[in-house]
């Protein structure tokens, strides 16, 4: 299996405040790592290490063999091929939505301005929001915002696809539209790691679930055994809570 | 009645009439508009140019020293006088210029820079932090996410307080005649000191300070209301 980030020994401290304590773990193509646990347990942080938007206050992140913890120069080229997708969407207020898809690939002169526009067209079909290429973000619903983030980290084609709760500032009704999206970049083999609390997603989707607390991977396991036989007391508790 | 008019007209005719004194006031007037104007886009430029550096070394750790000179730069020229700095201007650095609307021009500018650096960073700042990590982590460089993502958001947050920084300017100009630039208030004055007649030629150039400001306030809040209407239809 081809390694594409090697986490070690990675340590995240804010001030006194120690999020992360000594993480170790390998992510291998085509893998879909879930990521569960408490709020604060540091699972943000974590998946915020992994391309450096937190830099670790000691350990390496490995991507696709390299070292990028002190990648300065290079790391804006390695975060081409990490799409990240955030609980609050983030788009751009000011772009269309189309602006939104384009901005990077044509500014990082990846795409010409044509091919942009023609791969967000294709993207935009895929999702059956062709008729919202020129409508800006304050006029989608939360559901079509996210999908439509997702395009535009998909349209760098990325290696691997970050996920930080994509769906908890959603709506109920609109959770089912952003979870099908990603299910099927899953199915077409993307490496994937989630941060959710959606127990089914994971259960279906995952390769790999992990359990977070207090800065720590207590558990890991394959979500068969992750949700009917927990190994840590702590994740029985917090299976019990959220099952 | 008739005594009160002759007193008018004849305080109208040695304030504005006699050896054409109005020109004075055209004058100042004039050297009053080309202090603001210049100084208003040299503090612009400035102001930008500053706040856009140290946003950035905030963000990324790099340009330290410039970060720390233009730190410096805002301590002393918000940290003292505007008339101490035109006349430092005026007789120390500037002493070879010999020419005192220019001078005006250039103390003005660096000084309004100073302001106009902490508008635009207030300005940059009040934009989502998400927007900044979202232009990162598709891999866009520091600057580029702050230009291309960053900029066009924080400009509805600056141009108002820009707008009142401008205000601020227009009548902060009159003690250019600290350093002998003949601006409005410097006509005002001389036109009392010859006439020995205060009350024409003061309240006039209060008038005119006051018409100007007014003016500019106006076209600032018709331009706000643009903005904002261009901002309902678009974003957010
Ligand atoms: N930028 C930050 N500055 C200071 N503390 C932070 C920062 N980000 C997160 N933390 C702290 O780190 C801990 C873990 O946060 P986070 O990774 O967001 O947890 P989770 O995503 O699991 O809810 C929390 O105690 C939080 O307060
Ligand atoms: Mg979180």
């Amino acid at each position: 299996m081809t390694e594409i980030i090697a986490v070690k020994n990675l340590w995240k401290n804010f001030g006194d405040n120690q999020v992360l304590k000594n993480i170790d773990y390998i992510i291998n193509q085509g893998e879909k790592i879930v990521v569960v646990g408490p709020s604060g347990s540091g699972k943000s942080t974590f998946l915020r290490c992994l391309n450096l938007l937190e830099t670790p206050t000691s350990g390496k992140i490995i991507f696709e063999g390299e070292d990028i913890t002190n990648a300065s120069k290079r790391l804006n080229k390695i975060r081409r091929k990490m799409g990240m997708v955030f609980q609050n969407f983030n788009l751009f207020p000011h772009l269309t939505v189309r602006g939104n898809i384009i901005l990077a690939p044509v500014n990082l002169k990846l795409m010409n301005r044509d091919e942009a526009n023609k791969r967000a067209d294709k993207l935009l079909a895929r999702i059956g929001l062709s008729d919202k290429a020129e409508t800006y973000p304050n006029m989608l619903s939360g559901g079509q915002k996210q999908r439509i983030a997702i395009l535009r980290s998909l349209a760098m084609n990325p290696d691997i696809m970050l996920f930080d709760e994509p769906t908890s500032s959603l709506d109920p009704e609109m959770i089912g539209e952003v979870l099908a999206l990603m299910k099927d970049l899953a199915s077409e083999g993307m490496t994937m790691v989630v941060v959710t609390h959606e127990m089914g997603f994971a259960r279906e989707v995952a390769t790999k679930v992990l359990f977070m607390d207090g800065g720590r991977i207590l558990e890991e396991a394959a979500p068969e055994e992750f949700f009917t036989a927990p190994k840590h007391p702590r994740l029985a508790d917090f299976l019990s809570k959220v099952l | 009645m008739r005594e009160v008019t002759d007193w008018l007209v004849h305080q109208f005719n040695i304030t504005f009439v006699v050896s054409n004194r109005y020109r004075l006031f055209i004058e100042g007037f004039r050297n009053t508009i080309i202090i603001a104007l210049c100084a208003a886009v040299i503090g612009i430029f400035i102001g930008s140019v500053v706040a856009m550096v140290r946003v950035y070394c905030a963000q990324t750790g790099r340009l330290k020293i410039i970060d720390i000179l233009f730190g410096a730069y805002l301590a002393i020229f918000r940290g003292t006088p505007i008339v101490v700095q035109l006349l430092i201007m005026y007789y120390i650095i500037l002493q070879s210029l010999h020419n005192a609307l220019l001078v005006a021009v250039i103390a003005f500018g660096i000084n309004s820079g100073a302001y106009v650096a902490e508008i635009v960073r207030a300005g940059i700042l009040s934009v989502d932090i998400g927007q900044t990590e979202a232009g990162r982590s598709l891999g866009l460089p520091a600057f580029r996410t702050l230009i291309l993502i960053v900029l066009p958001q924080a400009i509805k947050n600056i141009l108002p307080a820009l707008g009142n920084e401008f205000v601020i300017l227009i009548k902060e100009t009159s003690v250019a005649s600290f350093i002998t630039v003949r601006d409005l208030a410097r006509a005002g004055a001389n036109v009392r000191a010859t006439t020995m007649e205060p009350y024409f030629s003061l309240i006039f150039v209060a008038l005119v300070y006051f018409c100007l400001v007014f003016g500019v306030t106006k076209l600032l809040r018709i331009l706000e209301r643009r903005l904002a209407k261009s901002d309902r239809n678009n974003s957010r």
